[in-house]
């Protein structure tokens, strides 16, 4: 088991390297003087060159790299231009508003999108089951922020159920945190509950369709066991597997929804970065982001591994 | 045959198959395609926004940008098809000259992803050597967060039309060309590919005539789902503000506008949205049926 966790660790090296040094690139490839650019049109010779100056863009390029590098090891990432606070200090202290979000959109995202996909395998070609695809199809076409804009007004404008926006941390008020984050989380779900709603689908077809299912059956267990104990258990392995995917599309789903629904998250964090030309902080979230999901990705590969034994054993 | 048999072969689709042995074989996909329900439906609704869009000048004469100061937040009426703006602005001329613009972008991220795509995912296929350097760089660009690596991206090149274009690109490059890689890969160990290379076929002549021909099919799936996404993602950046800039017109920042008025002039926001789901909708479809009919290997299960 340690193997595996190893080797993937191992392979996650030269991904963060160069995503480190795709983000490290990122503010050379600004066309022009990239000082310049994060001052703005309105700044003197002076402002500019103290820009280049605090950013290190006077040093040579070796240089740079190498402090880039060092402050990595250190996780020293600079100072945001727009908050003047450390990078790594205002990314950490918007992460758990992204996470709890993400994690909440990912229980509703699992909840509807293995429930339905399984019921419509269970009843393939009944009504049940094309309504469910159906949905799923009109899930994954439906863009979350419109999504989001349509519960703003149904939900928040017309019925007054919920607030059209803000963020109340769940330490501080569970309800409140509930009544903020709902809108957001399913907004950002349903997208994703009809992407795995289709692979759960077809995945439990190709497992109902096994010999070992039919054996089961032709002994006498009953059907509900059967689905259960064989055809779920066996079906949800390969599922494993795009929960990494779902992951990293919710993250990037929280960027558009976050600024909707005035969630401070890293999403919004890093789009006022953008908006505003603070460089640094857009370099640092970006790695930390990005970092973070490779993570989450070698998490979801142990697991995969822990739950089907072959891979342990192939040492794939 | 007896009658029944016929028409229970008939019932079967088999016939069909029969007489599709008499064409050629491109018009046998095209027939089975058009038999595809989901296809024909998403071809239906990509077709409408494809054409409204290119008929633009036409259909929508009045300049999207022009001021109507007087003619605020008109509900939508037989004057005023989509009703009109916090400008007085034509909705209908502002969603028209949008859809032009999402399908000019989608397009062209298409046809970067379709060449970019290819001649990576070829290259690391086919020549080992280069498989490692190249798939690394690529599953880093992938690790990103789509989103956040589109809104990077433009953060250095800027927020034209152009950029945006540069930066789909970058996001959804890496992932055609490991669709592109991951069939040559098997299209490289065939016998009729070793038979070429014991011919004396260079790589060249080898990769242009025996691998890509029969690695286009999973290809042009990835291309309609991604010109999906890229219309998506654009409305995304443009939503957020980090896309073409007003007073262009795109469906994102069309909606992104009508925020604040969305209480008492929801049309702002409603229409645009409706016609990018019906873009990605009729994508999807689209893709889908391509997929079930050009890569049964794929298929979800009917």
């Amino acid at each position: 088991m340690g193997g595996i966790i190893i080797r993937r660790l191992g392979s996650a090296v030269p991904i963060l390297l160069i995503v480190s040094l795709i983000t490290f690139a990122m503010i050379h490839l600004i066309p022009g003087d990239p000082a310049a650019a994060i001052a703005g049109l309105s700044a003197t010779q002076e402002q500019i060159a103290n820009i280049r100056h605090d950013l290190g863009l006077d040093q040579p390029l070796l240089t740079q790299l190498w402090r880039w590098y060092a402050g990595l090891l250190h996780g020293n990432l600079g100072r945001s231009l727009l908050l003047g606070q450390p990078v790594v200090q205002a990314t950490m202290l918007r992460l758990p508003v992204t996470l709890a979000l993400s994690a909440y959109a990912l229980v509703i995202t699992l909840l509807i999108g293995l429930g339905s996909g399984i019921i419509a395998a269970l009843r393939q070609n009944s009504w049940v089951d094309q309504v469910a695809m159906i949905f799923a199809m009109i899930g994954i076409s439906l863009p979350n922020f419109y999504l989001g804009l349509l519960m703003i007004i149904f939900f928040a404008v017309d019925l007054r159920w919920l607030p059209t926006g803000g963020y109340i941390a769940f330490t501080d008020d569970p309800f409140g945190w509930l009544a903020t984050s709902t809108m957001p989380a399913v907004s950002l779900a349903l997208l994703l509950a009809g992407l795995l709603a289709r692979i759960t689908r077809s995945t439990m077809l190709e497992v109902l369709r096994q010999d070992y299912i039919r054996t089961a059956r032709a002994k006498g267990l009953p059907r509900r066991l059967v689905v259960v104990k064989h055809a779920l258990a066996n079906a949800l392995i390969p599922i494993t597997t795009v929960v990494g995917i779902i992951v990293s599309l919710l993250i990037s789903g929280s960027v558009v929804t976050e600024t909707l629904f005035s969630i401070p998250g890293i999403g919004q964090l890093l789009t006022q970065a953008v908006l505003n030309r603070d460089y640094p902080m857009v370099q640092g979230g970006l790695f930390i982001t990005t970092a973070l999901l490779v993570l989450v990705n070698i998490g979801v590969d142990v697991c995969y591994a822990l739950l089907d034994p072959r891979v342990r054993y192939d040492g794939a | 045959m007896a009658p029944d048999t016929v028409i229970a072969l008939a019932a079967a689709g088999i016939e069909d198959d029969l007489l599709e042995r008499h064409h050629h074989p491109a018009w046998a996909t095209v027939r089975r395609l058009l038999h595809h329900r989901l296809f024909v439906t998403g071809l239906l609704l990509f077709s409408i926004i494809a054409i409204v869009a290119a008929l633009a000048p036409w259909i929508a004469p009045v300049d999207p940008n022009k001021l109507a100061m007087r003619q605020k937040f008109l509900p939508p009426s037989p004057e005023h098809l989509f009703g009109t703006d916090n400008f007085g602005r034509s909705l209908w001329s502002r969603v028209v000259w949008g859809a032009q613009l999402s399908m000019i972008i989608g397009s062209a991220v298409v046809a970067i992803n379709a060449v970019f795509g290819t001649l990576i995912g070829a290259a690391a296929g086919y020549f080992r050597s280069l498989d490692n350097v190249l798939m690394r760089i690529n599953d880093a660009l992938m690790a990103f967060p789509a989103v956040l690596l589109a809104i990077g991206v433009t953060a250095v090149l800027g927020p034209s039309v152009n950029d945006v274009i540069i930066a789909l690109g970058v996001v959804y490059t890496p992932r055609t060309a490991r669709i592109v890689r991951s069939s040559v890969i098997v299209l490289r160990e065939m016998e009729y590919v070793q038979a070429a290379v014991a011919a004396g076929a260079g790589h060249w002549r080898i990769l242009r005539r025996h691998i890509l021909p029969n690695a286009m099919a999973p290809l042009i799936v990835q291309l309609s789902f991604l010109f999906a996404y890229a219309v998506l993602t654009e409305a995304t950046l443009s939503f957020l503000g980090v896309g073409a800039v007003p007073p262009t017109p795109t469906w994102g920042n069309i909606m992104a506008e009508g925020r604040q008025y969305m209480i008492d002039a929801p049309w702002i926001i409603t229409i645009p949205g409706a016609a990018l789901m019906i873009t990605v909708l009729g994508l999807n479809l689209l893709g889908d049926g391509l997929r079930d009919v050009l890569d049964p290997r794929l298929r979800i299960q009917q």
